[in-house]
């Protein structure tokens, strides 16, 4: 029983960071409808950065500039590429995405080789022990993050400009732009912002137990396009309860591997996906998305 | 162009193709046979993506079934060994079965095809690639798991499309696998492009194409826009079946790590570059796609700027991920048609003359 509770908290933490992930992917679809794979990379930008700077220039200074370097690419492939054929459909935007993405990863691959970086981060391998409960102390603290965050982004998005600019934008672009409403700047708020989350994200997934930075970080962050789909694109709100849900079937499934053995090994990493199907069977539109209503 | 020209211009063509491999070294007919088996899923999966107008990340997978699906119908059981098991049959039959295993996982996806649309059905069809890479991974008794297993030879009514059986000079070359697989490879991929070209234009072709450009009004005109949709999925998945077969045989032991996600992103690539809804365009794709990295792997010692894998520089295979990550870009931003679409411009004047 308490191997199950562990698992299910550990799986709610890990969730939490999917979570954050996955908001950044739901910002940008909101304000530019755009699905961005390079979403993945640019995490690995972040993390990346948080492992080579760490040692200079101390970690909290260093998590400082990843952010930064995140959100200015995010918001670079915004204003250079995107912004040109923001008009093209979703299909031609995601694969222009994917192109990015195949640019940055490899880029980052070839810079981080076949080192493991270490983010290096104060709270190093501890691990948080309450009633029997093990977390990792990096999860409880990426769950406090995700938490603070994910509140002040629907905060922000209820009570500032910013926010009923961005929501007009999500609902109606081109009644938002009539409006004067400036799309750009709305479009290059929701990509900075989530470049922002992708690398908090990247840093926690790269933290203990994870070893390090490795290009692989990646399709890892993947994960959290099953929390996306599931969640229901347009949905804050669904991003982070899929999120979650992804986090504790993947620790579930990796924890009882051994009793789950029967459908073979590495059950964790597939079974996100599988989650994904099944959902989709029954819901197209996700578990809060906009159902698509066809009238005549 | 007159007709007795053309005949001339095709004839040429054809011996010319016959011609190859007697003067192309094994590393070229190794390149066009990785080519031509991309080229034939390539073209499944512009008809879904141009045509049908829906998004596939899921081509891998059924490129993976293609492949593994001859290997287990051909392959032979070795009694003794813990060699992947296989049913033996005839390679022409197993050919089929491998083809029609691919269109029936396409078919069973049909539930989500038909109902998600564009963008979300790729992000859906994700999922069966993550899915495949961990049944691959896993089903050791039929895929070998991540050893592989080894791909029988192709053969037809005696013929072995392997280095023996019957031997075979022709001037002076021996024509072992490679040689002959080329001729099998050609005259799949020209029956492949035969049928897709046929396919856009036929009646079914263009009830797609209004799917695509509208769902509403196409069903209002009559057409059963989930059985189409789901049809073009199907269709798409025999096209990346047949892929995978002409795969399976060019590399002669597959393995799980060739079909993954990156494989899917290439397709994509390959369509796009060519420009999406084009045959020829998905062709010309999967040649600069797939022989990309093999040439500059193979000239890595004598070109510039290139370094050997794991010295500091760039070396071939991120070389050319660096070059065909740009070449979406640059496509997407300037030349949406992509490639089809330049020699279609290109060659416009010509057709406005003829016009009038």
């Amino acid at each position: 029983m308490s191997q199950f509770l562990s698992l299910v908290v550990g799986g709610l933490f890990l969730g939490a960071i999917y979570a954050l992930v996955a908001l950044g992917f739901v910002t940008i679809f909101r304000a530019t409808g755009v699905i961005n794979f390079a979403q993945g990379s640019v995490l690995l930008v972040g993390a990346y950065l948080v492992g080579r700077l760490n040692g200079s220039i101390g970690f909290w200074p260093a998590v400082l500039v990843a952010i930064a370097a995140a959100a200015l690419l995010s918001l670079l492939i915004d204003a250079l590429l995107i912004r040109r054929v923001r008009a093209a459909d979703l299909g031609t935007l995601a694969i222009l995405t994917l192109g990015v993405d195949i640019l940055i990863s490899t880029e980052m691959t070839r810079a981080i080789g076949t080192d493991v970086l270490s983010v290096g981060a104060p709270w190093g391998a501890h691990v948080v022990e309450v009633a029997g409960i093990r977390v990792p102390a990096s999860r409880v603290i990426a769950g406090g993050v995700a938490l603070v965050l994910v509140g002040a982004l629907a905060a922000a998005v209820k009570l500032t400009d910013w926010g009923v600019a961005m929501r007009s934008a999500a609902e109606d672009g081109e009644t938002a732009g009539l409006m004067g409403i400036r799309l750009n700047r709305v479009a290059a708020g929701a990509w900075a912002l989530a470049g922002g989350l992708a690398a908090i994200g990247g840093l926690f997934l790269a933290s203990f137990p994870a070893a390090g930075v490795t290009p692989g970080l990646g399709l890892v962050a993947l994960a959290a396009i099953p929390a996306v789909v599931l969640g229901g694109f347009d949905s804050p709100a669904g991003a982070v309860v899929g999120g979650l849900i992804i986090g504790v079937v993947s620790v579930l499934c990796a924890g009882y591997q051994d009793e789950l053995s029967f459908l073979g090994r590495g059950l964790g990493t597939v079974a996100p996906y599988v989650v994904m199907l099944l959902v989709l069977l029954v819901r197209p539109s996700g578990l809060f998305g906009t159902r698509e209503l066809t009238r005549v | 162009m007159s007709k007795p020209l053309r005949t001339g211009i095709a004839a040429g063509v054809v011996v010319v193709l016959a011609a190859l491999p007697i003067y192309l070294e094994s590393f070229w007919l190794q390149t066009s046979l990785f080519a031509m088996g991309a080229i034939v899923a390539a073209i499944g999966l512009t008809l879904l993506v141009g045509i049908a107008g829906q998004l596939s990340l899921a081509h891998a997978f059924f490129v993976a079934i293609g492949a593994y699906g001859y290997a287990f119908l051909a392959g032979h059981d070795a009694p003794g060994t813990d060699a992947p098991t296989g049913l033996g049959l005839p390679p022409l039959l197993a050919l089929i079965g491998a083809v029609a295993l691919a269109g029936l996982a396409g078919a069973l996806f049909s539930p989500i095809s038909g109902r998600v649309r564009g963008i979300y059905l790729g992000l859906a069809s994700l999922g069966l690639v993550f899915l495949g890479q961990h049944v691959l991974q896993n089903a050791t008794a039929i895929t070998g798991g991540y050893e592989g297993v080894t791909v029988e030879p192709f053969s037809v009514a005696g013929f072995s499309f392997s280095d023996a059986d019957p031997d075979l000079t022709i001037l002076g070359v021996p024509y072992g696998r490679l040689e002959r697989l080329w001729y099998l490879d050609v005259v799949v991929v020209a029956l492949a492009v035969w049928y897709g070209r046929n396919l856009v234009r036929s009646r079914p072709g263009r009830a797609l194409a209004s799917v695509r450009d509208g769902e509403i009004a196409a069903a209002v005109h009559g057409i059963d826009v989930v059985r189409y949709k789901a049809a073009a999925f199907t269709v798409s998945s025999m096209y990346a079946g047949l892929g995978g077969v002409l795969t399976a045989l060019a590399f002669g032991r597959i393995v799980p790590e060739s079909f993954g996600f990156l494989l899917s992103i290439d397709f994509l690539v390959m369509v796009v570059i060519g420009g999406a809804g084009s045959v020829g365009g998905a062709a010309a794709g999967a040649v600069f796609v797939t022989a990309l990295p093999l040439i500059l792997n193979h000239y890595s010692g004598s070109l510039p700027l290139l370094a050997e894998p794991g010295g500091g520089g760039i070396n071939a295979s991120e070389a050319s991920r660096f070059i065909y990550g740009a070449a979406i870009v640059a496509v997407l931003l300037f030349a949406r048609d992509g490639l089809a679409g330049l020699v279609r411009r290109s060659r416009s004047p010509e057709v406005k003359e003829s016009l009038t």
